[in-house]
């Protein structure tokens, strides 16, 4: 089933949650809303669920207007960050809750409950748990009687928050992997919100950015991560390299020296003197050694962790963009053939740069 | 109060721990001066006077403390006390879930104000409970014409005794579950709402199984309560003999005319109720703490 959400607008006090937003979720897709904490991203999959109301705009499932469909009557599945199963309940009445309460005419009988329950467990691996309680399983166990509660009730979309938000590191990315595989074998459109790129970038068809309220940009996670649409984006999808500087000549100034791409100049239409910022990603660096020169951007060797098969060169800006710091990624062979060391003077040469003009500055 | 919703999910072995550390043990003089204060005063003011009643109860012996319970104001007094009891119990039983459900799980205007009124009923006097259904029911008071034209007794009459204990007893049931329905939050309702349950069955399946102990722990408290209560029950009860005595009241008025036996064995049948309360509150924690190692062995 589609999802869409038109002009959403949401307020908590003075504090703007979601401004305008309008996005479009075709059926069967896997999305990631992704965003830093406070981006309205687990608002705005609460509104859709209908846990939450929206101050003003719209939510169409299936083209259908339903913003005053009652939450009950939405027939989403949700996912909750802490999981929220019933720790009262066996992981059995926990699956089969949402089968027991549905009103009499449309209530299957227990054989069928029982049936389906079990097929549910087996979905998600755990039928040898079905008669424990919640607080005796971990994590990763819990999460996924989450989804098989969720999926009991045939919902026309999944709704996760956080699903893996409260696990430790490796069993998040075993449970990324599988709800990969299980959304291949269910095609359930589905949304998941996370603040994790590298979760959204792996899991996900289509990746939402948002920050303050707004949606920044929409994409495949290729799309997304290759060419960020704004400074934000850029910074909050993997490691990045800033510069700031001003734009002169066309040409972006930092500190005494001028940013090159390659062995190029820029060629940059900007007022003389607009703050601007330059991002290059860690592999997009090369390393020049020596101070002379006038290529690129002076800077000193701080540190080099190579353990494995990259190696990680930390640096200090000098002249002028002291105070700013940058990473390099190279492989090990390149810093012994360069014969890097701690305290080097370098410059820095990115062979590839992205220039956004720095508003508000 | 507040500790008592801790109380109830208390493991035990704290105690040796903090003995067998030696950055936590104390001399043994330190601890034979504590063990020896507390259990000389637990032994003075609670042991002590628990003994005495039943000893003063039956000094003249069983045939007397038998007549002195079966004699038709005492037994009209136990009836009334319970009959008090068991109206107070549910009324505030509804309220208290109600009033912890509104604290705990939504937001509105006055929820501040609410919070410190449910104390209200601890903070004031009995006495100035009493009076308050006086000032507005009693003959002088608000409705006092009111209710007379229409031939309705409140004060001085069964009604105003039960009116007095509930407001006594609100807070009990609340107060023990406003913590607790804080603590578990909101989540498992709302996914309870996302599978189809209408409000009813979230109550019934997921939020009552979720605080059943904690309300069990507080009927009993208010229970014990509402079968003890002097103060403002006095005020509001008018002391008529085998119509408006409670069992705490009839207690006194035997005290006065120096009826001593009878006195005290009116009183040891309070203590004895306390006694039963007691027990069954131990038994209430020790399955709640069952309940709780059951689910998280």
């Amino acid at each position: 089933m589609s999802i869409e959400v038109r002009n959403i607008r949401k307020q908590f006090g003075s504090f703007t949650a979601l401004d305008d937003v309008s996005l479009d979720f075709p059926t069967g897709e896997l999305v990631a809303l992704l965003g830093p904490s406070g981006c309205g991203k687990t608002t705005l999959l609460r509104i859709i669920a209908g846990l939450e109301s929206a101050d003003s705009g719209s939510v169409l499932l299936e083209g259908e207007d339903a913003s005053h469909t009652h939450v009950r009557e939405r027939q989403v599945g949700f996912v909750f960050q802490h999981y929220a199963l019933f720790r009262h309940m066996s992981v059995f009445d926990n699956v089969a809750f949402g089968l027991r309460v549905k009103p009499r005419k449309e209530r299957p009988s227990e054989a069928v409950i029982r049936k389906k329950v079990h097929e549910l467990l087996e979905l998600v691996q755990l039928d040898w748990l079905a008669d424990r309680f919640p607080a005796q399983l971990s994590g990763g166990q819990r999460q996924r009687i989450a989804l098989a509660r969720a999926l009991a009730v045939e919902p026309r979309v999944l709704l996760l928050d956080e699903p893996f938000g409260a696990l430790d590191a490796k069993v998040r990315k075993e449970l990324r992997r599988w709800l990969r595989r299980l959304h291949d074998e269910l095609h359930i459109t589905s949304i998941f919100v996370t603040h994790d790129q590298e979760e959204a970038l792996e899991v996900a068809d289509r990746v939402v950015l948002m920050d303050h309220g707004h949606v920044e940009q929409i994409g495949t996670p290729e799309e997304v991560y290759r060419h960020p649409a704004t400074p934000f984006v850029y910074g909050f999808l993997g490691a990045v390299n800033h510069f700031h500087g001003r734009a002169e000549d066309g040409q972006v100034r930092v500190g005494e020296d001028l940013l090159h791409r390659g062995q190029d100049a820029l060629a940059l239409t900007l007022d003389q003197g607009a703050p601007v910022v330059a991002f290059a990603r860690p592999h997009e660096l090369d390393i020049l050694p020596g101070e002379a020169g006038n290529l690129g951007v002076a800077a000193k060797i701080s540190r080099i962790l190579a353990f494995g098969v990259t190696a990680r060169i930390e640096l200090d800006g000098v002249n002028g963009s002291s105070g700013q710091h940058f990473e390099v990624e190279l492989t090990r062979e390149q810093v012994e053939r360069q014969g890097l060391a701690e305290g080097q003077p370098v410059r820095l040469v990115p062979s590839r740069l992205k220039v956004f003009e720095q508003k508000g500055a | 109060m507040a500790g008592a919703a801790t109380t109830l999910h208390w493991h035990g072995d704290h105690a040796s721990k903090y003995e067998s550390r030696s950055a936590t043990r104390e001399a043994p003089w330190v601890k034979g001066l504590i063990l020896g204060l507390s259990l000389t005063f637990f032994a003075v003011f609670l042991l002590l006077p628990l003994v005495a009643v039943f000893v003063e109860a039956l000094r003249k012996g069983l045939e007397t403390y038998w007549l002195a319970l079966v004699e038709p104001d005492a037994l009209s007094a136990i009836k009334l006390t319970l009959i008090t009891a068991a109206i107070a119990l549910p009324v505030n039983l509804v309220f208290g879930v109600a009033a912890a459900w509104a604290i705990a799980k939504f937001e509105f205007r006055g929820k501040q104000l609410l919070t410190t009124l449910i104390d209200l009923p601890f903070s004031v006097s009995p006495v100035v409970a009493g009076l308050i259904y006086v000032l507005i029911f009693g003959a002088q008071g608000w409705f006092g014409p009111w209710l007379a034209e229409h031939d309705i007794r409140i004060v001085f009459a069964v009604p105003g005794i039960v009116l007095a204990t509930v407001f006594v007893t609100f807070p009990f049931v609340a107060r023990e579950l406003i913590p607790l329905m804080q603590a578990q939050g909101k989540e498992e309702e709302e996914a309870a709402v996302v599978l189809g349950a209408n409000g009813w069955q979230t109550f019934w399946h997921v939020t009552l199984p979720n605080i059943k102990w904690g309300l069990l722990y507080g009927v009993i408290l208010c229970n014990a309560r509402a079968m003890g209560e002097f103060g403002a029950v006095s005020v509001v009860s008018g002391h008529i003999r085998g119509q408006t005595n409670t069992m705490p009241l009839h207690v006194e008025i035997l005290y006065n005319e120096y009826n001593f036996a009878a006195a005290f064995a009116v009183a040891s049948v309070l203590a004895l109720l306390a006694l039963v309360t007691l027990v069954i509150k131990t038994w209430v924690e020790w399955k709640a703490a069952q309940a709780q190692a059951a689910i998280e062995k």
